[in-house]
């Protein structure tokens, strides 16, 4: 069967925790779809519905409502058919921390129906490929995160899935530890593996996805390419910081005759900002005037929204602050 | 089911149990522990306590405990079945297993076999510690076997009974409620004391508990000092030993199976 142009497939999942009045409506009509071959990620607050989606993807749980096809095969009626075609890291390193790596490895391949011999090759080669060869034989449990991590990501690609399920893979980590995920996530997508991913941190999001989908309450509010999500906040913004507070309104006068937006003065940090469309002329008219009208300036820049910005501006966190114009 | 299914949940059950032997390898000092701690207890109970115990109808109290202590260490394994289940579910290993293409049944077949093993080991080592202080099988080779039948069917009950108890569970930490649990369940039957030496209602209590029925039975069997007691219960202790055991799994399989098949929805 070829392979489906899309990896995941789901229109107006439902799913409610609880009862009519206490419960949680964990999701709440969620469309995605993820092209096959690419990184997507699920981006939302805790509570959002991130980890909900993905255990509807995963066959874990039953959604009330909607349907979901991954690699082709529908998550409720062809469960078993999904369970051969994907892998899934969740919250957890849930691998066995008793055993040792490869033992772990050996265990989940014969689950896997490979028989002893292949089970055996395929937890070698994995091993060798997440880097953990040295660390074979010792029990999982005296593993750092980062390579609990990478085992538990190994224990997902024994069958090569098409698809692979990470649920919030660097949580917990410290930075190194998130560094070698990375990595090894960007192996896996090299190998042609389609992975949706669910983060809390924007910039994991930034660094790996080429598509991002951001879940709150339970439904999609917003989706496209990460620069995409960027430019609806403005596109570029300048921002100009001041060495004496006394300068801040002169700045903010000047800094808004090159905006094409809302100036945001942040008086305690001394900065001004506002967005811009041309990026040099911009820059260049802001620097003459700032000069001409004799202001001493610390720093002057162009740079885009971080997507922590188009976060709070989607999610209901940025709700209650000043909406920055579109 | 077709016999390809089948053939694999065994395969998968087998996997599960090697898993459970292997941990066993990687930490011989704990199952050393836990092997040894009913050997503690009966030390404890028929050296220190022994001196002021007199059985009902003579014997020896040491040789009276035996039985019951076979008994309270097949209770003790709820927590062993517990503490597995619960870690699993908490650590998401349980998670990982729903996932694959495997057996469902796999994960509590896995389990109950290697517990199965677990509990034969231990009574095999109380039985050895039970010889060499003193105990006996006076009524032949088949009557004991029936004994350790009618063990191993108590316990087979236990584990459906630990299975739901850790599904339910919210981590292996509240194994310290399942321990309080089984205590006084243990000592409040005629493991370790006579029912007839207890206040007329509680004794009534402890000769109806299921632990009862079993170590009164293997002392039937084995041909140990004890009196069985005069509530109906006692009487039919043999029978009682094979109902009690398929009342709770009765129980406990169907709300197992419910509970697990519930961390779906």
């Amino acid at each position: 069967m070829a392979e489906p142009r899309f990896a995941v497939e789901a229109e107006g999942l439902r799913k409610r925790y609880g009862g009519p009045r206490d419960g949680t409506q964990a999701l709440d009509g969620l469309d995605l779809r993820v092209p096959a071959g690419t990184v997507h990620g699920l981006l939302g607050p805790n509570g959002a519905g991130k980890t909900t989606a993905v255990r509807v993807l995963t066959t874990l749980a039953r959604p009330d409502g909607g349907t979901a096809r991954v690699a082709g095969h529908d998550v409720v009626r062809e469960a078993a058919r999904v369970r051969t075609r994907i892998g899934l890291v969740g919250q957890h390193a849930a691998v066995d921390e008793v055993l040792g790596g490869r033992q772990n490895l050996v265990m989940f391949g014969r689950l896997y129906h490979l028989g002893t011999a292949r089970a055996r090759r395929r937890a070698d080669e994995l091993l060798e490929r997440f880097r953990l060869t040295d660390a074979a034989d010792r029990p999982a449990g005296e593993y750092s995160g980062g390579m609990r991590r990478r085992l538990d990501l190994a224990a997902s690609m024994i069958l090569a899935p098409p698809v692979l399920f990470l649920d919030e893979p660097t949580t917990g980590l410290d930075p190194r530890g998130r560094n070698e995920v990375w990595d090894a996530i960007r192996t896996l997508v090299d190998g042609g593996t389609t992975v949706l991913l669910t983060t809390q941190y924007l910039e994991e999001a930034d660094r790996l996805a080429t598509g991002i989908s951001v879940v709150d309450h339970g439904r999609v509010i917003a989706e496209g390419a990460p620069d995409q999500l960027k430019a609806r906040l403005g596109g570029d913004r300048i921002e100009v910081v001041l060495d004496d507070p006394g300068a801040l309104s002169a700045a903010a006068g000047i800094v808004g005759r090159v905006a094409s937006g809302e100036v945001d003065v942040d008086a305690e940090a001394l900065r001004v900002g506002a967005p811009v469309t041309g990026r040099a002329a911009a820059l260049t008219e802001a620097v003459r005037a700032l000069d001409e009208a004799g202001l001493a300036v610390a720093d002057i820049g162009l740079r885009r929204p971080t997507l922590d910005e188009v976060f709070l501006h989607l999610t209901d966190a940025g709700k209650s602050e000043k909406e920055v114009p579109a | 089911m077709s016999v390809q299914t089948l053939r694999w949940a065994v395969a998968d059950g087998r996997t599960l149990t090697g898993r459970a032997l292997a941990h066993w390898a990687r930490r011989p000092g704990e199952v050393a522990v836990a092997l040894l701690f009913p050997v503690m207890v009966v030390l404890m109970m028929g050296y220190l306590f022994g001196g002021q115990m007199d059985v009902p109808g003579g014997g020896s109290y040491r040789e009276f405990i035996v039985p019951g202590m076979f008994a309270l260490t097949m209770a003790f394994g709820v927590e062993t079945t517990f503490a597995a289940v619960a870690g699993d579910a908490a650590k998401g290993v349980t998670d990982r297993f729903r996932a694959m293409p495997m057996a469902p049944s796999a994960v509590v077949v896995g389990r109950a076999a290697a517990d199965m093993l677990h509990s034969v080991a231990a009574l095999a080592v109380m039985a050895v510690c039970g010889v060499l202080i003193g105990w006996r099988v006076h009524d032949g080779i088949a009557g004991a076997l029936a004994g350790f039948g009618l063990l191993l069917l108590l316990r087979f009950s236990l584990v459906w009974m630990g299975i739901y108890l850790g599904l339910m569970a919210k981590g292996p930490e509240s194994v310290a409620a399942v321990q309080i649990l089984v205590w006084p369940i243990g000592f409040l039957s005629s493991a370790l004391i006579a029912p007839s030496t207890m206040p007329g209602w509680l004794g009534a209590i402890a000769e109806w508990n299921p632990m009862s029925a079993t170590v009164t039975a293997c002392r039937e069997l084995f041909g140990d000092p004890g009196q069985a007691g005069t509530s109906w219960a006692a009487q039919h202790s043999v029978l009682m030993a094979v109902v009690w055991p398929l009342v709770i799994a009765a129980v406990f399989i169907p709300l197992s199976v419910r509970r697990y098949r519930a961390m779906g929805r």
